[in-house]
């Protein structure tokens, strides 16, 4: 199979597995396993169009469906960003699908077909974001995204859900029709075309004082990348049960967002024009902003699930922030931060899920003592909060030591201040639950365990791979450098 | 040429025979016994309209326009018909969505209207079919007010046939309201005749401007004007609409609301562009400001009004004026691209309101209605009814694949094109409301417990039609050649006639 050709099946296979799930509906067993049989064919995919080889020149690889608007047409194409964001989404579906089957048996949720399909269907939204190749296709993907992570959200169908959900959608839909379309449109207005284009493709086409305008409507428009004021869906989204929020709200979602804001720096803008524009440091005030507000709001949450929300707000805006920074270093800073945040959070509310599974417990008050009962899970956690906070021998160091080279690079006082600041915070926040959960005793002993294996495997699989991407970050690192040019 | 199995003979006469059929068929309907034939020989001359329609597109895209006049006559003795891109386009819409909604009425009216007047029914629909189809080809300044009252009387039948004894009241409102913007129509066209002694169409354009600097004509002017918005319910002209909507049977809604407006809207085009001129309609007179300043005011007030409403139908009627707002101030930026944007959400939006009218028709042929009660765990009670509605809610918001996206994409961009910040914002703002409106209702249809009783799905002669337009709301929101296509090039013709 040519990579080509696979790159198209990415987007199509998944929707063929929401299919054949919603058909195997009525048997469990074998629509379970169409679940994990998509993922797999899906990671598989995904390799395949990574390992395939470049064509001539320093293009890259391009398929084009059809032209949807004169002169607009349905593309994608394989570039290194979308190769790393891909390859983090399908290979974390595969964890999460053991995950979700585990934990939906286990909570014995209702309606578990319709569950599959739609988180089916997010993938596959998410893999067209992922190789979008031009803004139109990323916005149609983009969309698609929002909309079939709704049911997901409004799940489980209560008041609470009903509110969520409602949060979910009109933040996610109004920002991205009432600010990114017209951000896209003005762009084709200006440009005539919304192809990513290595370099940029504004450079010289629009007043840099416009263009300001231009980048402060992709950063608040992108609300998936969760820059205050726009992040009010995503504590919302944690209605949702955890897988969704593991894979959906910690990796796919978020980060399409500010994968959207990277690809918008580094070929839409150029990193070049980027850095040239007047009050262009806004943006980065902005994110900043975001990291260390979003961090003083975590540290007075109650509910596990909201605070790692509100940790997951700030760490999107470490990426977003990098993004905006416009050097070759920041960029890479931000495509390795996209990596490594997967991991630490996707363990973080494995841990969260098995918990509530386990114990029934989503507050950070009830933890006392819990890691002697679920010492598994409470250290898998420990690995994801040391990654968030950023210390060795975690991924989080890596790409931290990243960002503050990018802010050096930068010169940057302010971004070095953020990045010292937000650790002291995420240190705030994340310890005292390690704390609580490994050296205090518990307060009215509860005859547990640990979650099944379904749901403790797959958060042990994860918490590996962040150790690992600390020794073994290579690849990842060689992708996130190739950012902004040449072929894969 | 893709055509050429068709006797040339056919071929010249298509034009007459798209308004022919449903003419012809008016009378057969009401002479015919019981309620299957009339039904029987409406369904085939709106289906047999619409291959003509469909096969006469093809001839103006391939040949450019056609002229034809009827019984022989030369104008401007006889009747003219002339079809370009802009009307072709027009023609085939009206037709296929007669074609789709007569299927869908059978059952529909059945339920609603009764046998013993359902002879009258259907020919009264074919009347204002022909009656629609009538506006859209002719030539003729004097034979389109013919045909407009022709439609208007059989909309006013139509209307009162509602169920509910509030539709006797909206039709004679209806009355009212049509009749003066008839007679307000009939006076320009008079002016006209006087001032230039044709009522051609093509005539009137050559002789116009060297008389444009009168008061009669410029009195004309704001007669036709004013009485084809009235027709098209522009704000603040707009108050007879939300009552014949909500309250005419089910499968007429659906009908007048993806056609009726919309040939108003070709019909102020061809008037502006086609007979005064878009130097005299945009330049001399004050046009632009006017359709600029009430599309606004009417896009967001209605948008409003919609969101206010309980009853489902009655919140889509108000959606229906707001979406004029968008044609009237695509149509005030007097750029290729606002005409284009204009013409392209007329074709997108009948089909947007032809499923979603058509949809809540189901939920009224099953449920009795398309208040909170009926719609309450909808997803439960009728799944195929309610994604209908979903995707056709979709489609009103402007998500990308379908073809409010792409009426939205045109819009903004030629808002953007003039720089028009505000507009741009105006028109984003109310989509953002249309998601309001459909959320509201889909969210009683998803979250709330659906009450007791048997769930059952409504028949398939209703959602087979449903579903055809919600895919053609899909299938023209990925392939848009057909439709940019044609409005671009009717976009250009028309103003290139009148630069």
């Amino acid at each position: 199979m040519s990579a080509a050709l696979a790159m198209q099946l990415v987007v199509v296979a998944p929707l063929l597995g929401a299919v054949l799930v919603a058909l195997a509906g009525r048997w469990p067993a074998l629509r379970d396993a169409t679940v994990l049989a998509t993922a797999i064919a899906l990671f598989l995919l995904v390799l395949r169009v990574a390992t395939g080889d470049a064509p001539a020149g320093d293009a890259f690889l391009r398929v084009d469906w059809l032209e949807m608007l004169p002169g607009l047409s349905l593309a994608l194409h394989r570039e290194p960003l979308s190769l790393l964001f891909a390859l983090i989404a399908s290979g974390l579906w595969v964890v999460t699908s053991v995950y979700a089957i585990g934990y939906l048996r286990a909570t014995r949720e209702h309606r578990q077909t319709r569950f599959h399909a739609c988180f089916a269907v997010a993938l596959a939204a998410t893999m067209g974001v992922a190789f979008a190749a031009n803004l139109l296709t990323l916005f149609v993907f983009y969309e698609l995204l929002t909309l079939s992570t709704f049911p997901l959200v409004a799940h489980k169908g209560d008041d609470a859900a009903e509110r969520g959900g409602r949060t979910y959608l009109l933040v996610l839909m109004g920002t991205s029709i009432g600010l990114l379309l017209p951000a896209i449109l003005w762009t084709w207005a200006v440009a005539g075309s919304t192809e990513f284009t290595a370099g940029g493709l504004l450079a010289g086409r629009i007043a840099p004082s416009m263009a300001t305008v231009l980048l402060l409507l992709y950063l608040f428009g992108t609300a998936k990348a969760a820059v205050m004021p726009v992040h009010r869906w995503l504590p919302a989204a944690m209605v949702a049960p955890t897988p969704v929020s593991a894979l959906l709200h910690a990796v796919a979602v978020v980060k399409a967002g500010v994968f959207t804001l990277a690809k918008v720096a580094v070929y839409v803008f150029g990193i070049d024009f980027l850095a040239r524009l007047p009050n262009g440091q806004l943006a980065v005030w902005i994110a900043g902003f975001t990291v260390v507000a979003a961090s003083v709001v975590a540290l007075r949450q109650q509910n596990l699930k909201r605070l790692l929300a509100y940790s997951t707000v700030a760490q999107l805006s470490y990426v977003a922030m990098a993004a905006m920074a416009a050097t070759p270093v920041a960029s890479a800073a931000a495509a390795m931060h996209i990596a490594v945040h997967a991991f630490g959070k996707i363990t973080l509310f494995f841990a969260a899920g098995a918990i509530y599974v386990a114990a029934r417990k989503t507050e950070v008050g009830q933890l006392d003592g819990i890691g002697r009962r679920m010492p598994w899970t409470m250290a898998a956690f420990a690995v994801g909060a040391l990654s968030m906070i950023g210390l060795p021998p975690t991924a989080g160091f890596v790409s931290k030591w990243l960002l503050l080279g990018a802010a050096w690079e930068a010169g940057s006082g302010f971004m070095l201040a953020v990045l010292v600041v937000s650790t002291a915070l995420n240190a705030a926040y994340f310890l005292p639950i390690l704390h609580r959960a490994f050296l205090r005793d518990e307060r009215e002993p509860q005859a547990h365990g640990e979650a099944p294996l379904a749901l403790v495997l797959p958060l042990c699989a994860t918490a590996l791979a962040t150790l690992l991407l600390f020794a073994v970050h290579g690849p990842v690192l060689a992708l996130a450098l190739g950012l902004g040019g040449g072929a894969p | 040429m893709a055509l050429a199995w068709m006797p040339p003979s056919l071929l010249a006469q298509l034009p007459v025979l798209v308004v022919l059929l449903p003419l012809l068929a008016a009378p057969l309907a009401a002479m015919a016994r019981g309620a299957r034939w009339p039904w029987a020989v409406a369904t085939a001359a709106a289906w047999l309209a619409f291959l003509s329609a469909a096969a006469l597109l093809a001839v103006v895209l391939e040949a450019g326009p056609v002229h034809y006049h009827v019984g022989g006559w030369e104008p401007p003795w006889g009747i003219a018909l002339a079809v370009d891109a802009a009307n072709a386009l027009v023609l085939l819409l009206v037709s296929a969505i007669a074609a789709v909604v007569l299927p869908y009425a059978r059952l529909s009216v059945q339920k609603e209207i009764g046998d013993t007047r359902a002879p009258l029914f259907y020919a009264a629909l074919s009347l204002l079919v022909a009656g629609l189809l009538g506006i859209s080809a002719s030539g003729d300044a004097f034979n389109v007010f013919v045909f407009l009252e022709i439609s208007a009387l059989a909309t006013y039948v139509l209307v009162a046939m509602g169920r509910d004894r509030r539709a006797l009241t909206a039709s004679f409102q209806y009355l009212v309201m049509g009749t003066i913007g008839a007679t307000f129509y009939l006076i320009g066209i008079g002016f006209l005749y006087a001032m230039t002694g044709t009522l051609n169409m093509a005539d009137l354009a050559e002789r116009l401007p060297e008389l444009s600097d009168t008061r009669t004509v410029r009195s004309a002017f704001a007669f036709v004007v004013t009485g084809i918005c009235l027709k098209l319910a522009v704000f603040p002209l707009h108050l007879w609409l939300p009552n014949a909507y909500s309250f005419a049977p089910s499968a007429v809604t659906a009908l007048i609301a993806a056609s009726s407006t919309k040939v108003a809207l070709y019909l102020l085009v061809r008037m502006l562009f086609g007979v005064f001129g878009a130097h005299f309609a945009f330049v001399q007179q004050p046009a632009p400001a006017l359709f600029v300043a009430l599309g606004l005011v009417g896009l967001l007030s209605c948008s409003l009004v919609a969101i206010s409403q309980r009853d489902a139908k009655r919140m889509l009627a108000w959606s229906s004026v707001a979406q004029v707002g968008y044609m009237v101030l695509a149509l005030g930026m007097v750029s290729l691209t606002g005409l284009t944007a204009a013409l392209l959400h007329l074709f997108n939006h009948a089909l947007m309101k032809g499923a979603l009218f058509m949809a809540l028709g189901a939920v009224a042929y099953r449920l009795g209605g398309t208040g909170p009660e009926q719609l309450s765990g909808l997803a439960r009670r009728m799944p195929w009814t309610f994604w209908a509605l979903v995707l056709g809610g979709m489609s009103l918001v402007g998500v990308p694949l379908t073809v409010g996206f792409v009426s939205k994409w045109y819009l903004v961009l030629a808002a953007i094109e003039q720089g028009w910040w505000p507009v741009v914002a105006a028109i984003l703002l109310a989509s953002l409301m249309a998601l309001v409106y459909i959320g509201r209702v889909l969210q009683r249809g998803w979250f709330d417990a659906p009450p007791p009783g048997r769930p059952q799905e409504a028949p398939l002669s209703l959602l087979l039609p449903t579903w055809a337009l919600i895919l053609a709301n899909l299938y023209f929101g990925v392939d848009t050649r057909l439709t940019v296509g044609v409005a671009s090039r009717a976009a250009a013709a028309l103003f290139g006639a009148a630069p």
